[in-house]
């Protein structure tokens, strides 16, 4: 049987200056694995290799049996892989409705002439995809906010829009690049009771970057450890928190708060 | 359901009381007012056509131009009888084909559209693989070369000489006919799923491919839809003014355009028109300080470039000062409209 | 076609294209710091051309003091554009940006058309750059050899400015990164004002030389060539300077030869110069000495 989901030896250099230097991983479907390392360590690279925003320099992407290597970003996502944003991306002119409907778009299946005719196929379609949407943000807690530019929300409902879009793209993997950056501790416990609902009931598997530890530890299942582009360790939290590179790598270049 | 049947019965009524204006003025109005209204309808067509790519993706594209010539070449070659034909080529003979072909009016000006609009599915490889600055230069480049083209290829265009006596077909109601089909097709694409996936890719086209959305397909689309409507436009055009030539098309044409988007409000509809009209008719007012002023006693020579230099302050004091234009991102609805009546102003 | 020919065609093409290379600069300088092609850095070409000739004939100035006065004039002008029509926008989306360039540039165009006068202008020549001489058989121009020789010159000076001095540097960190040179406490608009003098001065310098070379001066003189330089600029990879100036010679170079080897394409002419763009846009984006641009996430 092929594998679920699988990253071999992935290198990503910029210019003369090697940003991950053979990255492998493998996940289990419903699992929840974990990223961390300090900072510059190479892990937003990681993700924006295996979505496509920059092709690796070698190493390869399988997903369900099929290569991923180098296919362009959006094609990806409809492939069921779908990701956040370490510094928020949202439409920040659009309200938040809409920032959630843009992900529909992809599966549509009226046409275009379909959709200028007003006919009624475009018409049904459009009614659902803006229910399914206020789903989302019911599920995220963003319903009341809906008719709001995504630009003028607080910052930790800007990182749970972020979540709600990436998820009504309906994936199957979920990478989420710092969810907790920026929210207080109340906020943070809340997201990883959602992180772990929203697994369960979407039966995602997710794969996250935090620098948060408590955060992280109280989490994941397993952890993969960068530093300077390197693995440096992996194993489940209380093997992760013991282990003495780790810990030197995190004292020798501190990390931000 | 029934708040979307009385907007469309408001909208027809609207439409309906646009027409009985026109009627008005083609019965009563002088020359110059008839002349203005068709200009401002060209000009909304085309501002409504070129806030699409330019305002709803965020793309600066500064070649409509050459999609505007591409209109009203074509559209022209089709009206022109075979006898106007050889009058016009007298340096080097039409090339056979279009030497013979003869349409309706109609059909040259949907010909005219679909021409620009296969004309920008060609260039739409080399310039949608840019952005940015790179989009406007090479579009502007592309504005230049079909000028040159149209100077060069003397057995197509009749070259610099370009055609004369077309015949007058374009009124009011072609003119107005055309903006408002315009308005509404571009209105139910902006506000379509399609629409959305647009402006997604203008807010940030990363997050918009990380959402499954592919930008070439969309701004393609708004490009050939964009592209459609000028060449349409430049078919109205041709025959309004019924002398058309390469010096005609320049890139200030395109600086007009941008600055009825800039001045409207980048990303409306509702600001390009609204501009457009502003141009329309505020572009022929300050003709006057261009013409010579004669007071009786004295007579004071007009200022060729007055008017250039009165927009380049307009547009820049707009984009440094008030960048939103005067709709900002917003569209007219009539649900804001009767907020506004039922709250008197503050 | 005979040797000689094709020598003398050699000839006027290098001494196009650093005519060329040397406007090239001043766009390349711009973008590599501020990321704006600067639409009015063309129309600094007729600034220049203008302020030459009103100093010879309204202030009866001879050619050496009127011209380098012209350049720093037209070093002003560019400072004063930067100051009017893009630092307000410092913080604004790009489109607001290169709309405003667009503006400006219109602005420059027809402000002199109306000051002055859409009449062409005939540019004082002095003889010393008239003069024919006969250099291996071939009737050349001496102008035709001073313009190579002190684009290069001016090269040199820029470069030693930039990698040599303090000012430099500081150009170079800003051209990096814009934002962290800010926060080291660089002033960054002074910078940027240095980067406008500079680049502005050397389209003077090729202004003047332009006017020399086709001595009609008009307010729309600097477009064509504005918009030349500003494709050897990408042609050479934008931000590049030693790149613009390779790319001024080349497509100089390219423009000549094409219509010399094929005589028939002589009114395709300036629509050589947009396809050798989309050329490079297609294929190499980053032009010939240019590094990849990437999108941070
Ligand atoms: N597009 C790029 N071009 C050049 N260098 C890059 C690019 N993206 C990332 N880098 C470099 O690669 C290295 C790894 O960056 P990355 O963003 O992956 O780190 P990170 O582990 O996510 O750090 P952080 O915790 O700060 O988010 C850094 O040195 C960074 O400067
Ligand atoms: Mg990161």
């Amino acid at each position: 049987m092929s594998s679920f989901f699988k990253l071999d030896n992935l290198v990503m250099q910029f210019g003369g200056l090697t940003a991950v230097n053979g990255f492998s991983l493998e996940l289990r479907p419903g699992e929840l694995v974990g990223l961390i390392g300090p900072n510059g360590a190479g892990k937003t690279t990681v993700f924006n290799m295996i979505t496509g925003v920059y092709p690796p320099t070698s190493g390869t992407i399988h997903w369900l049996g099929q290569d991923l290597t180098g296919m362009p970003l959006h094609r990806i996502t409809a492939r069921g892989i779908a990701r956040t944003f370490q510094n928020i991306r949202l439409f920040t002119d659009m309200s938040v409705l809409e920032n959630v409907m843009v992900s529909f778009h992809q599966k549509i299946r009226a046409g275009f002439w379909s959709a200028m005719l007003g006919l009624p196929a475009y018409v049904r379609e459009d009614q659902r995809i803006h229910r399914e949407a206020m789903d989302y943000l019911q599920e995220l807690g963003l319903a009341h906010v809906a008719e709001e530019k995504a630009g003028s929300l607080p910052y930790g409902r800007q990182r749970r829009l972020e979540i709600a879009r990436a998820l009504a793209t309906q994936p199957k993997v979920l990478l989420l690049d710092e969810p907790a950056a920026g929210m207080n501790p109340q906020e943070t416990m809340e997201l990883a009771n959602l992180v772990r609902e929203l697994r369960d009931r979407h039966e995602l598997t997710i794969f996250l970057i935090e620098h948060d530890m408590k955060f992280v530890m109280g989490l994941v299942e397993r952890i993969k450890v960068l530093d300077y582009g390197t693995t440096i360790a992996e194993g489940t939290p209380a093997e992760i928190q013991g282990n003495p590179e780790v810990i030197k790598a995190y004292l020798g270049a501190p990390k931000h708060a | 359901m029934a708040k979307s049947q009385r907007h469309l019965l408001l909208n027809l009524a609207g439409i309906l009381l646009v027409f009985l204006v026109l009627l008005l003025f083609e019965r009563h109005g002088s020359l110059y007012q008839v002349r203005i209204l068709n200009n401002m309808a060209i000009f909304i067509t085309l501002a409504v056509s070129y806030n699409l790519v330019n305002g709803i993706c965020g793309l600066l594209h500064l070649g409509p131009n050459a999609f505007i010539t591409i209109g009203a070449y074509t559209s022209a070659l089709l009206t022109m009888t075979a006898n106007e034909k050889m009058m016009n080529f007298i340096i080097e003979p039409l090339i056979w084909p279009l030497s013979v072909v003869h349409a309706p009016f109609v059909l040259s000006l949907l010909a005219g559209g679909l021409l620009a609009s296969l004309f920008a599915f060609l260039i739409s490889f080399p310039v949608l693989r840019v952005r940015g600055d790179y989009l406007a230069i090479v579009t502007l480049g592309f504005g230049e070369v079909v000028r040159v083209l149209c100077n060069a290829f003397q057995s197509v265009t009749n070259g610099p000489l370009g055609l004369k006596g077309l015949s007058p077909y374009t009124n009011l109601w072609w003119t107005w006919g055309v903006a408002i089909f315009t308005i509404a097709v571009t209105t139910k694409l902006v506000n379509s799923s399609y629409g959305r996936a647009m402006k997604a890719i203008r807010e940030d086209e990363t997050a918009a491919r990380a959402m499954g959305i592919d930008p070439f397909k969309h701004l393609l689309l708004a490009f050939l839809v964009s592209a459609f409507f000028s060449g349409v436009a430049g078919g109205l055009l041709a025959h309004l003014i019924t002398t058309i030539s390469p010096t005609l098309f320049t890139f200030f044409f395109t600086f007009n355009l941008l600055i009825i988007i800039v001045v409207g409000g980048l990303g409306s509809t509702t600001g390009a028109v609204l501009g457009a009209a502003l141009f329309a008719w505020g572009g022929e007012a300050l003709r006057v300080v261009e013409s010579p002023i004669d007071l009786g006693f004295l007579r004071i020579p007009g200022i060729p470039g007055m008017r250039m230099v009165i927009f380049s302050i307009i547009l820049m004091g707009v984009i440094i000062f008030a960048r939103r234009g005067m709709m900002g991102r917003s569209e007219f609805s009539w649900d804001a409209l009767w907020a506004r009546l039922h709250r008197p102003a503050r | 076609m005979t040797a000689t020919i094709l020598l003398q065609q050699l000839i006027n093409g290098i001494s196009l294209g650093s005519l060329y290379g040397l406007v090239a600069i001043g766009y390349t300088m711009v973008y590599g710091i501020l990321r704006l092609i600067n639409f009015a850095h063309g129309d600094l070409l007729m600034v220049a051309s203008y302020a030459a000739i009103y100093g010879v004939a309204l202030f009866s100035l001879p050619w050496f003091v009127s011209f380098p006065l012209a350049i720093a004039f037209t070093g002003c002008m560019g400072i004063v554009l930067d100051r009017g029509a893009y630092k307000p926008l410092r913080d604004a989306p790009r489109i607001s940006l290169l709309i405003s360039a667009i503006g400006a540039s219109f602005l420059l165009e027809n402000m002199a058309l109306v000051v002055i006068g859409g009449i062409p202008k005939g540019f004082p020549r002095p003889a010393m750059f008239a003069k024919v001489i006969d250099v291996l058989g071939l009737r050349i121009q001496v102008l035709t050899i001073y313009i190579p020789i002190l684009t290069l010159i001016f090269l040199a000076g820029l470069l030693y400015i930039i990698y040599r001095t303090r000012v430099g540097k500081a150009m170079r960190a800003a051209s990096v990164d814009f934002e962290t040179t800010r926060l080291m406490g660089i002033n960054v608009d002074r910078i940027i004002a240095i980067t406008f003098l500079i680049g502005s001065s050397l389209a003077a310098a090729g202004g003047i030389m332009w006017a020399l070379k086709y001595p009609q001066v008009n307010p729309f003189m600097g477009v064509i060539p504005g918009l030349k330089a500003f494709i050897a600029a990408v042609l050479g990879g934008i931000g590049n300077i030693v790149g613009a100036v390779i790319g001024g010679f080349l497509l100089g170079l390219g423009e000549i030869m094409i219509v010399a080897l094929i005589p028939e394409l002589s009114q395709y002419r300036d629509a050589f110069s947009f396809v050798i763009l989309i050329l490079v846009l297609l294929f190499r984006p980053t032009g010939i000495m240019g590094e990849p641009i990437t999108d941070k996430t």
